[in-house]
């Protein structure tokens, strides 16, 4: 007998529970229909526009591209345009939808990531060639801007004592590696052991023959830790990885683009940018190279900076505020 | 393309079947990373589990402990030791035996306590010393027991010590991992596949084991 009581007050009070929560629902609901009613559209769901005279600067959900964000957004500000941001977003399948829309105006991309997404079977030859084979492929409302010399793409990256022992420099490049090769363990992705920017290329292209292969993450925390404790001699590292400079690493060049092109350059939407503002972002392109920026990724993801003060600071320096 | 259709692919393709990257070398590297973990997390844990149990001390530290074992995740100790000891075996071992040993400890502690007193009574008043009673009555009794903790204690390890190929050791998790990687599905699920299988023959190891190990007198089921 006593259970029945005790199970009905229970049904009771969850029924209370119940219509509480919806209550409480219901009130967010209402009050988050009234807020996007007076913003005048009507449809709470409609992709919010930019305001006229307004330019929207959206980043994807990575350090570089939030501080890259900010870098072009305050450049534009310092023209006088009236700039707002939209960082942290997401991935290039959801940003390039939302320049597309209209949500955005400006958006940093890089050349290579961009064309591959756009038309993936393209295997261009130079980072010009990369631009306009992504610019013909582009929505006919955005436009490439001129892109950066900076570049973050994979690279043959060696530690301090491989340098030394075989006479590396900044100035060497992966072919320098050919006749030591076969002494050092090369550390990167489980796809880097397959790919033709891979292991592959790298023996084909360039004769080197690694004496074998760890498998590992593509230029993250096990690559750098083993390259560190010289666990690996060599690994695939991103160019503008802080840890290169904070361990001073040798990031070897490629001159027979192995690695394709991965060019810092703004996407934008032609009619929401005024010339003065194209103007601003070709001038801080101009300006940016691969040690550039590494050197500003290094201040943000490793001193712990903010990106806004990064971006607003360098700009000084280079005259363009 | 059912899993099916993936799995007969797998085991069909004769370059699966020898070589480093051949089907028997990474099953025998997995038995081989499986066995040292389990041996070390025995060697650590199945003393201690008897003596606690024997003497009836400390099994609420014990439990306290276990429970604190079993909530580190496992991946992410494997990755925090990478960094911190570099390549090695080690990183890989550490979060397997701390996985393994929970379970052994906890069920050969409990084994041990729970086994009926009239026996250890009358063993004692045949004049046996502590090490004796433990070793000719609490543990052929509790053996059962101890048997489940070790077969849940394995069949983890076994489905865990995929996470060494995440930082380049092989072993079946190498098949997952380059799968995953590489996006070549039929490498995943039969990786997975074989990872199940092993997992089902260790049941049977255990289950054999029980039946040639424990005494007649005890197995009541």
């Amino acid at each position: 007998m006593g259970i029945v009581t005790d199970s009905r007050i229970h049904g009771r009070r969850s029924r209370a529970a119940a219509a509480l929560i919806a209550a409480t629902a219901a009130v967010a609901l209402l009050g988050a229909c009234g807020s996007s009613g007076s913003g005048g559209d009507g449809n709470p769901l409609a992709p919010a526009k930019a305001a006229a005279g307004q330019v929207v600067v959206g980043s994807n959900n990575f350090a570089e591209s939030i501080l890259l964000a900010d870098i072009y957004g305050e450049a534009l500000k310092a023209k006088g345009l009236k700039v707002s941001y939209k960082p942290n977003i997401g991935s290039r399948e959801t940003t390039y939808g939302l320049i597309k829309n209209g949500s955005l105006t400006v958006l940093p991309e890089y050349n290579g990531a961009l064309l591959a997404y756009l038309d993936p079977k393209a295997v261009p030859t130079s980072a010009d060639a990369t631009d306009s084979a992504a610019a013909a492929k582009l929505d006919p409302a955005l436009q490439l801007l001129r892109h950066a010399a900076a570049e973050d793409k994979d690279a043959v990256v060696v530690n301090q004592g491989t340098a030394a022992k075989y006479h590396l420099t900044a100035d060497s490049s992966i072919a320098d590696l050919a006749s030591a090769a076969h002494e050092l363990v090369l550390g990167g992705s489980p796809e880097f052991q397959t790919r033709q920017q891979g292991v592959l290329g790298l023996k084909s292209v360039y004769g080197l023959d690694f004496k074998s292969f760890k498998a590992l993450d593509a230029g993250g925390a096990l690559s750098e830790a083993a390259l560190k404790k010289n666990d690996v001699q060599a690994a695939d590292l991103f160019t503008t990885d802080f840890t290169i400079a904070k361990e001073k690493f040798i990031t070897l060049k490629d001159p027979k683009n192995l690695f394709g092109f991965q060019n810092v350059v703004p996407l934008v939407r032609k009619d929401d940018l005024p010339q003065k503002g194209v103007d601003a972002l070709n001038a801080v392109s101009a300006k940016l190279d691969t040690t550039t920026l590494l050197d500003l990724d290094t201040k943000v993801q490793a001193d712990k900076k903010d990106p806004l003060d990064v971006a607003t600071e360098w700009l000084k320096s280079v005259g363009l505020s | 393309m059912s899993i099916f259709h993936f799995i007969s692919d797998f085991f069909s393709q004769s370059a699966h079947w020898h070589g480093y990257d051949g089907i028997p070398q990474r099953l025998w590297e997995h038995i081989q990373y499986s066995m040292l973990a389990m041996a070390v997390a025995t060697g650590v844990a199945l003393p201690v589990g008897l003596v606690t149990g024997h003497t009836g001390r400390g099994g609420n530290a014990l439990a306290l402990l276990a429970t604190a074992g079993r909530a580190l995740p496992s991946f992410g100790l494997l990755v925090l030791l990478f960094v911190i000891i570099g390549l090695g075996l080690l990183p890989v071992m550490i979060p397997l035996v701390v996985l393994a040993i929970p379970p052994i400890l906890v069920t050969t502690n409990e084994a041990v306590r729970s086994v009926d007193p009239a026996p250890v009574d009358a063993a004692r008043g045949m004049g046996m010393r502590p090490l004796r009673i433990l070793a000719q009555v609490e543990l052929p009794v509790a053996l059962p027991l101890i048997l489940s903790g070790l077969r849940s204690a394995a069949i983890q390890i076994v489905s865990t010590a995929t996470i060494a190929a995440y930082v380049s050791f092989g072993g079946l998790g190498r098949y997952i991992v380059d799968g995953l990687y590489q996006r070549d599905y039929e490498q995943v699920v039969g990786g997975a596949t074989l990872v199940a299988g092993l997992a089902l023959a260790t049941l049977g190891a255990f289950w054999l084991a029980g039946r040639l190990a424990v005494s007649p007198g005890v197995r009541h089921r």
